[in-house]
């Protein structure tokens, strides 16, 4: 139907508005375009200073057309225009690699500092496990069992003889290295998001996992220290150790704050706490899931690699130093701490 | 109706409710799966490359590159995928982009990095950890069992919602909604010059409402034969007409002078929204 064949005094209005307007919709649909498409930068300065011009004038078509037309065509259109342009607009975002090196500069470290009373709790409960374990074995080897599986132990049991249990320690198999430590993260990974995820419930299985975990530890240190292996077992541990268990305590800290945000929510609504809780928990996630394919990669590679216990301690040593300092002594200005503070 | 329940206010700075629609389960449910497809076929892609590059070098080291990548590789591709591009203009994913979906805050303001960070670590214990559960520790029943429930109750969450939030929305303070990407359609009701004309009695005007008015416009747009016949019958007994005139010139004719008296009254703040309502 061409235009000029249209008897004009029959136009409903909503046709003399599309004639008299749509020149400026196209006109935003178009610009849209090429910023969905990532060409932003070929925007020059008269297309950035009519684009909020072009979305005023459509958010006033959108509802004047609302009011005065019964067109559902134009209405849908003028909607989906105005979203478009509205999260364009509203939403700017950095560039991604910037957005990501602020990240890890900035809002990791103080996330992670923010949780420095959970992640004190998840430590001493983790020490509190170990120290208790460690007696028990100590007093009565009968009970490692209770804390190690037999196929987890893998013949590293109170039976065991001390060449057997250095041989656990020293002998490595230099096969397969890549696949050991990928299999190792993978599973850590697996341990750290369960401490995380059962923090939803009040916190209490978190807890329960934590003191799970410093058992393990506890019980595995009586066996070789009864053997007068501590000190190598220490140094075989050490060299991922700190990153890996640093990055465990970090997770159930993580669920902990969640499960106390839940359990207590102070002036907020429960769901509002838990998901202000939320975030921060994800943040610091993040960096124990980079944690643990560091420590993955040491226990994997380094440790069969380096096979003498002062440089597996001062490894293990240097790592530990490195992520205190990172978290907690690095200067770092968070954008969400600083709109949290009054 | 049913697009109501899905229908949210989401006032703007400049005071206007955009009036958004949170995505169907469905819609979110196919989004998934086609970005998972996409993960995988990039996968095997990057498997197959690693077995050709390798292949000179022995079946083991094949069988162990092959192993890095899917434990390790599956791990940061998905991970990165997610995150990436719902940090990206759209905050959508190519799936979600395909169902026309998009990531929006709740409370109405910048989808922000933690946000999407928190919502895709979730997807990580809602989805792959019990999955990864049932292979790896498969074999007693009992294991299944678990795996299955705590996937199923993740999974389910969406439908027990009233906006279909999964749970890592819900901690993220996000929501997924629909944005249809529509075209500016012609008017329609425009008549032909050469037409005939055709008078209608205020009372025939009567008959109809607002929302009869727009199906009329649906079916004016599609110029589907069948529907115009039809619709011109149930039209035409309903307002007792009998001036005759083509089908197509005679709706047409209604729709327009209907649409004007509709849109005069609705000046006057008088709407009439559909048939069953008082004139």
């Amino acid at each position: 139907m061409s235009g000029l064949d249209i008897a004009p005094a029959l136009h409903v209005s909503s046709h003399r508005f599309r004639e008299a307007r749509s020149i400026d919709w196209y006109r935003l649909e178009e610009l849209l375009a090429r910023i969905e498409k990532g060409k932003a930068s070929s925007l020059d300065d008269d297309d950035l200073f009519e684009l909020p011009v072009l979305y005023r004038s459509t958010l006033s078509s959108l509802s004047v057309a609302r009011e005065t037309s019964l067109d559902t065509d134009l209405v849908t259109y003028l909607e989906s225009l105005s979203t478009r342009a509205y999260f364009i607009l509203y939403g700017v975002h950095s560039p991604f690699w910037r957005r990501v090196s602020h990240f890890f500069a900035n809002e990791l470290p103080a996330a992670v500092r923010g949780m420095w009373r959970e992640t004190l709790v998840s430590l001493l409960i983790t020490v509190v496990g170990a120290v208790a374990a460690y007696a028990m074995v100590t007093a009565n080897p009968d009970w490692y069992f209770g804390f190690i599986s037999a196929d987890m132990a893998q013949g590293r049991d109170p039976s065991a003889t001390v060449q057997t249990l250095r041989d656990t320690i020293h002998g490595a198999d230099p096969e397969h290295l890549g696949f050991f430590a990928t299999y190792l993260f993978v599973h850590n990974a697996g341990v750290a998001l369960l401490a995380f995820a059962l923090g939803f419930a009040f916190a209490a299985p978190t807890s329960l996992l934590m003191i799970y975990n410093g058992c393990t530890l506890g019980a595995m240190v009586a066996v070789f220290a009864s053997k007068g292996l501590g000190l190598e077992f220490g140094a075989w541990l050490a060299i991922h150790g700190t990153t890996e268990l640093f990055a465990i305590i970090l997770a159930g800290a993580a669920g902990m704050r969640i499960g106390m945000a839940t359990a207590f929510p102070g002036r907020l609504a429960r769901l509002a706490s838990a998901v202000k809780a939320g975030r921060s928990a994800a943040f610091v996630m993040v960096g124990v899931v980079v944690m643990l394919v560091v420590a993955g990669l040491l226990e994997g590679i380094g440790r069969q690699v380096v096979d003498n216990t002062l440089s597996r301690t001062l490894i293990g040593g240097a790592m530990l130093l490195f992520w205190l300092v990172y978290y907690y002594l690095k200067p770092a200005r968070s954008r969400a701490a600083a709109m949290e503070t009054p | 109706m049913a697009v109501d329940r899905l229908q949210r206010e989401f006032v703007t700075s400049e005071g206007i409710d955009l009036r958004l629609h949170l995505g169907r389960v469905s819609e979110r449910a196919a989004a998934f799966i086609i970005d998972l497809v996409i993960v995988m076929v990039t996968l095997f892609a990057f498997t197959l490359l690693a077995i050709t590059a390798v292949v000179g070098s022995g079946t083991k080291e094949a069988a162990e590159a092959t192993g890095i990548i899917w434990l390790l590789g599956f791990f940061v591709l998905r991970n990165c995928y997610f995150i990436a591009f719902e940090l990206g203009m759209r905050a959508a994913t190519p799936g979600k982009r395909i169902m026309r979906l998009r990531v929006v805050a709740r409370d109405g303001g910048r989808l922000t990095g933690e946000a999407v960070v928190a919502r895709n670590a979730m997807r990580e214990l809602e989805f792959i950890l019990p999955i990864q559960m049932l292979f790896a520790y498969g074999d007693g029943w009992l294991s299944w069992i678990a795996g299955l429930a705590s996937t199923g109750m993740f999974l389910a969450f969406p439908l027990f919602n009233r906006d279909n939030l999964r749970v890592g929305d819900l901690l993220a303070g996000t929501w997924v909604v629909r944005q249809p990407r529509a075209e500016l359609g012609h008017t329609v009701g425009q008549r032909r010059r050469s037409a005939p004309e055709f008078v209608f009695t205020e009372a025939q005007l009567d008959a109809y409402g607002e929302f009869e008015l727009q199906r009329l416009e649906d079916v004016l747009r599609r110029e589907d034969d069948l529907s115009l016949i039809v619709v011109a019958r149930a039209i035409q007994r309903k307002i007792d007409w009998t001036g005759g005139g083509e089908d197509l010139d005679f709706l047409q004719a209604y729709y327009t002078a209907l649409c004007l008296k509709l849109e005069r009254n609705m000046l006057f703040g008088k709407r009439r929204a559909d048939k069953h309502s008082k004139a």
